[in-house]
């Protein structure tokens, strides 16, 4: 059954009639799977990755580190949330190392991203101090390289 | 200078092959998806191509042992043992070879005298015969058909032995139809080559690509070993064409024997591609899974779609390739493949490329994209609505 979601995560405009063929998976029980994996979840949304430099619209993105004080019975998570529940938030993880949270942060401008760390990121409560990382260049995005690799053409025929 | 033969009778006497024709109508076309291709769609994994520059960058350009590197050897004597139980003495008994296909040659030279017969199956790999004939040797097809999925029968192998056989070949998982051969049939198969004494040159390049089955080693059958002569690769299973790096694996005179001619003839594979494959071999497998899977997808759409649009096509269980039969367009497999090529700029091979008793079949490889597998089938259901039979 994974295999459906590794088809899905690779190409998510694949039709179930068609994972169907690509696994051998009877279709009923892959439309079964699907709809249970979105009920759930699992899945958690279906979206394009835009490049988005090509339409001259490019984001501003920083990686924040944000050192935090964990708060008794909830640990990091309250803080956390506070800081995910912010649109300008992209992700949010907990990190191992010396620093807590990291978080990507993306904006029209430098100024944009740079107030919200400023502004509403670092006076939070809890929050002891931030570094901020911003991102000058996307090579791979998602598993995905940005520039088209040129690759030799193979022998169009060969026994 | 007197008008003679510059060309000698032995190879005037192999014929052309029947695919080089198209090449010249493909150079003229635009557009076109090949599904004539021999060779994995992948790019060497990362890790692997990286063990060849880094081999460049610390020098290794020299000559290498005859043999191979012994490191690689070992790892290869490795493999064959947790994989088939199969105990090679890696300082005897394997030798590093330039592809499979310089194995294929270095046995049928190793072995044969003139005159020597060996048995082979067919629809089959076109260099069967040539490297046979090139050997001295005689090439005896046994046909294998569709209702039996292209695996060789014992019984039509033994009916041909004679006096002169001296050795069987074998190509499974196959190229060109897919077919892949049970643990009970090459049973049979070892049998019939106990029973004559012959030597069993086992051409297993595809062996890590099957579906839902599990490849029997010839040599890991019981008594088989010193009979076999098994040719393995980096190909196919790490899309490694270009690196050129196989080997060979058999009792010591016979890797003797095939080692002499290599020394004098190609002295030794590339050193880069031999530290590229031990790269492979140490650190690759769970590439050749991840390729696996993905090729596996792709048999099924091209399966599926095939049968769809009336070319029935038995399910492959190996290798990368799917061989329709085109009978219900009335064409012969030369014809189809290039009025497809001409009206739907789709390249597939003809099935008699590879044995008269591929005639009514095309080869069709589905290492290629989905993208492109889905927009071929398309244009071939075209073609095929517009060709069937009256």
């Amino acid at each position: 059954m994974n295999e459906i979601f590794k088809i899905l995560e690779e190409d998510a405009r694949k039709t179930p009639q068609q994972i169907a063929t690509m696994t051998g998976i009877p279709l009923s029980k892959v439309k079964g799977a699907i709809k249970q994996a979105e009920r759930d979840r699992t899945i958690l949304k279906y979206k394009a990755i835009v490049n988005w430099d090509r339409l001259g619209e490019g984001q501003v993105v920083a990686l924040v580190e944000v050192r935090i004080v964990p708060q008794r019975d909830v640990g990091f998570d309250a803080i956390a949330e506070r800081i995910y529940r912010f649109t300008e938030a992209r992700s949010v993880y907990l990190m191992s190392g010396t620093y807590d949270l990291a978080v990507l942060v993306a904006g029209k401008t430098m100024q944009e991203v740079a107030s919200f760390v400023t502004q509403k990121l670092a006076p939070l409560d809890g929050v002891q101090g931030t570094v901020t990382h911003f991102l000058l260049k996307r090579y791979k995005e998602d598993g995905e390289v940005l520039e088209v690799e040129k690759r030799p053409k193979r022998v169009p025929i060969m026994p | 200078m007197k008008k003679r033969n510059v060309i000698s009778k032995k190879v005037r006497d192999i014929s052309p092959s029947g695919i080089r024709r198209f090449f010249d109508i493909l150079a003229s076309l635009e557009g076109v998806i090949s599904l004539g291709v021999g060779e994995p769609d992948f790019v060497t994994p990362w890790h692997i191509r990286e063990a060849g520059i880094y081999s460049l960058e610390q020098g290794y350009t020299s000559y290498t042992s005859n043999y191979g590197i012994l490191e690689l050897r070992e790892e290869i004597a490795r493999y064959l043992k947790s994989r088939y139980g199969l105990g090679y003495d890696p300082q005897k008994e394997i030798l590093i070879t330039v592809g499979v296909s310089e194995g294929l040659d270095l046995a049928m030279r190793a072995i044969l005298d003139p005159g020597d017969e060996v048995i082979g199956h067919e629809p089959s790999y076109v260099s069967y015969t040539p490297c046979t004939t090139l050997a001295g040797g005689k090439f005896v097809p046994v046909s294998t058909y569709v209702e039996n999925e292209f695996k060789v029968n014992a019984d039509d192998i033994e009916k041909r032995v004679t006096l002169r056989t001296k050795a069987l070949l074998l190509g499974y998982p196959s190229n060109p139809t897919g077919g892949e051969m049970d643990r009970a049939g090459l049973k049979k198969v070892a049998e019939v080559a106990q029973r004559h004494d012959l030597i069993v040159v086992s051409d297993e390049v595809y062996e890590r690509l099957v579906y839902g089955v599990k490849h029997t080693c010839f040599a890991s059958l019981p008594g088989m070993q010193q009979r076999t002569i098994h040719l393995g690769g980096f190909s196919k299973a790490y899309a490694m064409t270009g690196w050129r790096i196989g080997y060979a694996a058999a009792r010591e005179e016979i890797i003797e024997a095939m080692m002499k001619i290599h020394q004098y003839t190609m002295l030794c594979a590339p050193i880069m591609g031999q530290m590229a494959a031990i790269e492979a071999l140490k650190e690759g497998e769970a590439q050749v899974e991840d390729m696996v899977a993905e090729y596996d997808q792709r048999r099924r759409v091209m399966v599926e779609g095939f049968n769809n649009i009336g070319l029935t096509c038995f399910e492959p269980q190996g290798a990368f390739y799917a061989f329709p039969s085109i009978k219900s367009t009335g064409l012969s497999s030369e014809d189809f493949a290039e009025k497809l090529l001409l009206e739907e700029h789709v390249a597939v091979v003809p099935g008699n490329a590879f044995g008269k008793c591929g005639e009514g079949y095309v080869r069709c490889c589905y290492a290629t994209s989905m993208a492109e597998i889905e927009e071929a089938v398309e244009r071939m259901g075209r073609f095929v609505k517009r060709h069937r039979k009256r």
